[in-house]
């Protein structure tokens, strides 16, 4: 009897140990937040497959059926006069009434879509040049204004500012500033770059939308430099110290190239921001319509222009399904190629720098 | 750089006086002049900040104040928005915008936390590699397309099958669309917080026998919580402020009346026209070609009150996540 008393409670105390129920509470919760998870990743994949799969007629070219309406209808040769044009017409039956309609039939291909620019009245013929040349105009301003500045001014505040109340003041405020929404943005845009300073930036130009996206970034700029300045061991700094070497000596030579894979990295996260950004450009004034292309390399940076976020908004506010659905999505599919390979460059260029340190 | 500190302390004056003279020590004129030339510039460009701050309070409040004059004030709490008509209430647009920002925080809450307490606490190394490229990628989406996905897919797929809206563009869409936007932000700041509680703590709560679910919710995710709501308000803060999706997908064109279903929440499932999505519909209008009367005034108006909410929540983010810090 004693003995199987101790065997009973070596067996208790074993089970206890061992945890004798399921954990279901641990289980359920688990399975929660793996759910949280998977809708986070269904989400992201649902989107490409099916903006993608809107935007398949463009990517994959073809026939274009447009509806003609003109009372100048020539039914029994099927064709149409605009314009003195003759244009041949395909007569199909009305699904809804039974009647007949007649469609324009034009051939789309993807070169067509990338060469053209707008045009919302034949809309087999509408293209997104115009937009790719302005947000690789937006993407050459972001570089050469938000970089340098950016940069420069997380340099100040790492290595020369002295912890003084003006020093303070300035990081709170860069803090702020990356909080502001980004139509605020163009409203500083509009009111500055497009009307006080329209003489020189030509208005509702390239200029002001490039100069209103690189001051839109550039405290994310700044607050990713100054994260990847602070990273940089400080031996290295007293190393350049200890031979003579000035302060800008030290930076330029040892405290930059030390941080400069995080400082990119931030500067192409940056860049992809304000290349997918739309709410300053609305307000910055991009073309919603139709525009012919000024010519000349400083027209062109002071004129009219669009960029592809803008275009993107300009189609889905377009009646029927060619612009609204089709091009809104081919467009996107180029906007998402390029906004994607800028931020995984800066992915992969942070995960090498970390894959490198540790 | 050996030649500049030979030349800095120059071996011939030391041996002509057999003493070091200020001068010696002062070093190559040169070289201090391009140290005081750089500091300068760097200076400036950390003012530039300031500059710009300035610049964007003056935009606002300087039209704010002229559409405060020329404008009508006792239509701002009336029951209908329509610039065109000289009616500005923002009853309205407050309303649309706490709506979609409420959809947007109910979606976007549990998802991101959820991602950040498993990526947190109990991802693989391995896998938490290719989960955090994935969830960057989702923050790297421009609003707009987000704007054309919850137009085209979300309102016929997710909220016509399921609710009964009014019209397929409604604020529930465009809650949907914004809280999908936000997800990344809440995963990444709480995940930031998640994993800057001490290690200490989770091994002193299983030394004393507790579960891991049971360390996760009664240990880390109360040590954490600040850093939690902090990523909560700066989520609120962007949903206020996000501007496409709600004009793309919200159903708001220019004018819109107060919603006769307020304060139900039912409200969602109708159209509506958000502060950001009033200012969008204002821009793209004809009116900035004219860019007169109250009537496009009330754009700097409405972006003042956005700019003051926006600013006040990320501050009391800031001031909660510098508690933390002191925490610890």
């Amino acid at each position: 009897m004693a003995l199987a008393s101790t065997d009973v409670t070596v067996a208790a105390v074993a089970d206890r140990l061992r945890g004798r129920r399921a954990d279901v509470s641990g289980r359920v919760f688990l399975g929660l937040l793996l759910a949280a998870l998977g809708l986070t990743v269904v989400t992201l994949v649902t989107l490409l497959v099916s903006v993608t799969q809107d935007a398949m007629p463009v990517l994959q070219g073809g026939a274009v059926l447009e509806r003609e309406k003109s009372p100048d209808i020539d039914a029994e040769n099927l064709t149409v006069t605009v314009f003195g044009e003759t244009i041949p017409l395909e007569a199909r039956e009305d699904p809804v009434t039974g009647g007949t309609r007649y469609y324009r039939v034009s051939e789309r291909s993807l070169g067509s879509f990338l060469s053209n620019g707008v045009n919302f009245t034949r809309p087999a013929e509408n293209g997104i040049s115009q937009g790719i040349f302005g947000t690789l105009g937006i993407a050459v301003m972001v570089i050469l204004f938000a970089l340098p500045l950016g940069i420069g001014a997380a340099i100040y505040l790492e290595e020369y500012a002295a912890d003084s109340r003006l020093t303070r003041f300035i990081d709170v405020n860069i803090r702020n500033l990356a909080g502001v929404p980004s139509i605020v943005y163009g409203i500083l845009g509009f009111t500055i770059l497009v009307k006080a300073l329209g003489p020189i930036t030509g208005g509702r130009s390239l200029l002001s939308a490039g100069i209103t996206m690189a001051v839109l970034v550039l405290p994310i700029v700044i607050i990713t430099a100054a994260e990847a300045i602070r990273a940089v061991p400080d031996s290295l700094r007293e190393a350049g110290f200890g031979v003579g070497a000035t302060r800008w000596e030290v930076v330029r030579h040892h405290v930059l190239p030390y941080a400069l894979p995080g400082i990119l990295t931030g500067a192409m996260l940056s860049l992809a921001r304000a290349l997918g950004e739309a709410a300053p450009l609305i307000l910055v004034g991009a073309q919603t319509g139709f525009f012919t292309d000024p010519t000349g390399a400083l027209d062109r940076i002071t004129g009219s222009f669009t960029a592809l976020p803008m275009q993107v908004f300009n189609f889905t506010r377009q009646p029927g399904e060619i612009l609204k659905v089709q091009a809104a999505a081919g467009t996107i599919v180029i906007l998402l190629l390029i906004v994607l390979a800028v931020n995984a460059t800066g992915i992969i260029l942070r995960n090498r720098f970390e894959a490198k340190r540790s | 750089m050996t030649g500049s500190i030979h030349r800095t302390i120059a071996p011939r004056s030391i041996l002509a006086s057999a003493a070091l003279t200020a001068d010696d020590l002062r070093g190559d004129p040169r070289r201090n002049a391009r140290e005081r030339a750089v500091r300068v510039l760097l200076f400036a460009a950390a003012d530039f900040s300031v500059l710009v701050s300035a610049a964007i309070v003056f935009s606002l409040v300087r039209e704010a104040i002229t559409f405060l004059q020329e404008a009508d004030l006792s239509t701002l709490w009336s029951d209908r928005w329509d610039p065109r008509k000289n009616s500005f209430d923002m009853r309205t647009l407050l309303v649309a915008t706490l709506g979609t920002t409420a959809v947007a925080m109910v979606v976007a809450t549990p998802i991101g936390l959820g991602t950040a307490v498993y990526l947190s606490e109990y991802a693989p190394p391995g896998f938490r590699k290719v989960l955090k490229p994935v969830i960057e990628v989702l923050a790297g989406i421009p609003s707009v397309v987000l704007g054309f996905f919850a137009l085209t897919w979300i309102a016929p797929n997710v909220v016509d099958r399921f609710f009964d809206p009014t019209s397929s563009q409604n604020l529930l869409v465009a809650g949907i669309g914004v809280g999908i936007l936000t997800v990344p932000l809440v995963a990444s700041i709480s995940e930031d917080a998640l994993r800057s509680v001490p290690l200490a703590l989770r091994e002193a709560s299983y030394g004393v026998g507790a579960k891991k679910v049971q360390t996760v919710c009664r240990v880390v995710i109360p040590a954490a919580v600040s850093g939690l709501v902090a990523a909560l308000i700066v989520a609120v803060s962007r949903a206020i402020g996000e501007t496409l999706v709600v004009t793309i997908a919200a159903g708001g064109s220019g004018q819109a009346s107060f919603p006769a279903s307020f304060p139900s929440p039912e409200l969602v499932l109708e159209p509506g026209l958000t502060m950001t999505a009033a200012m969008a519909t204002l821009a793209a209008g004809s009116d900035q070609v004219v860019g007169q009367g109250p009537s496009f005034q009330s754009l700097f108006f409405v972006g003042l009150l956005l700019f003051v909410f926006t600013l006040s929540l990320n501050l009391l983010a800031s001031r909660i996540v510098r508690r933390l810090r002191q925490a610890y």
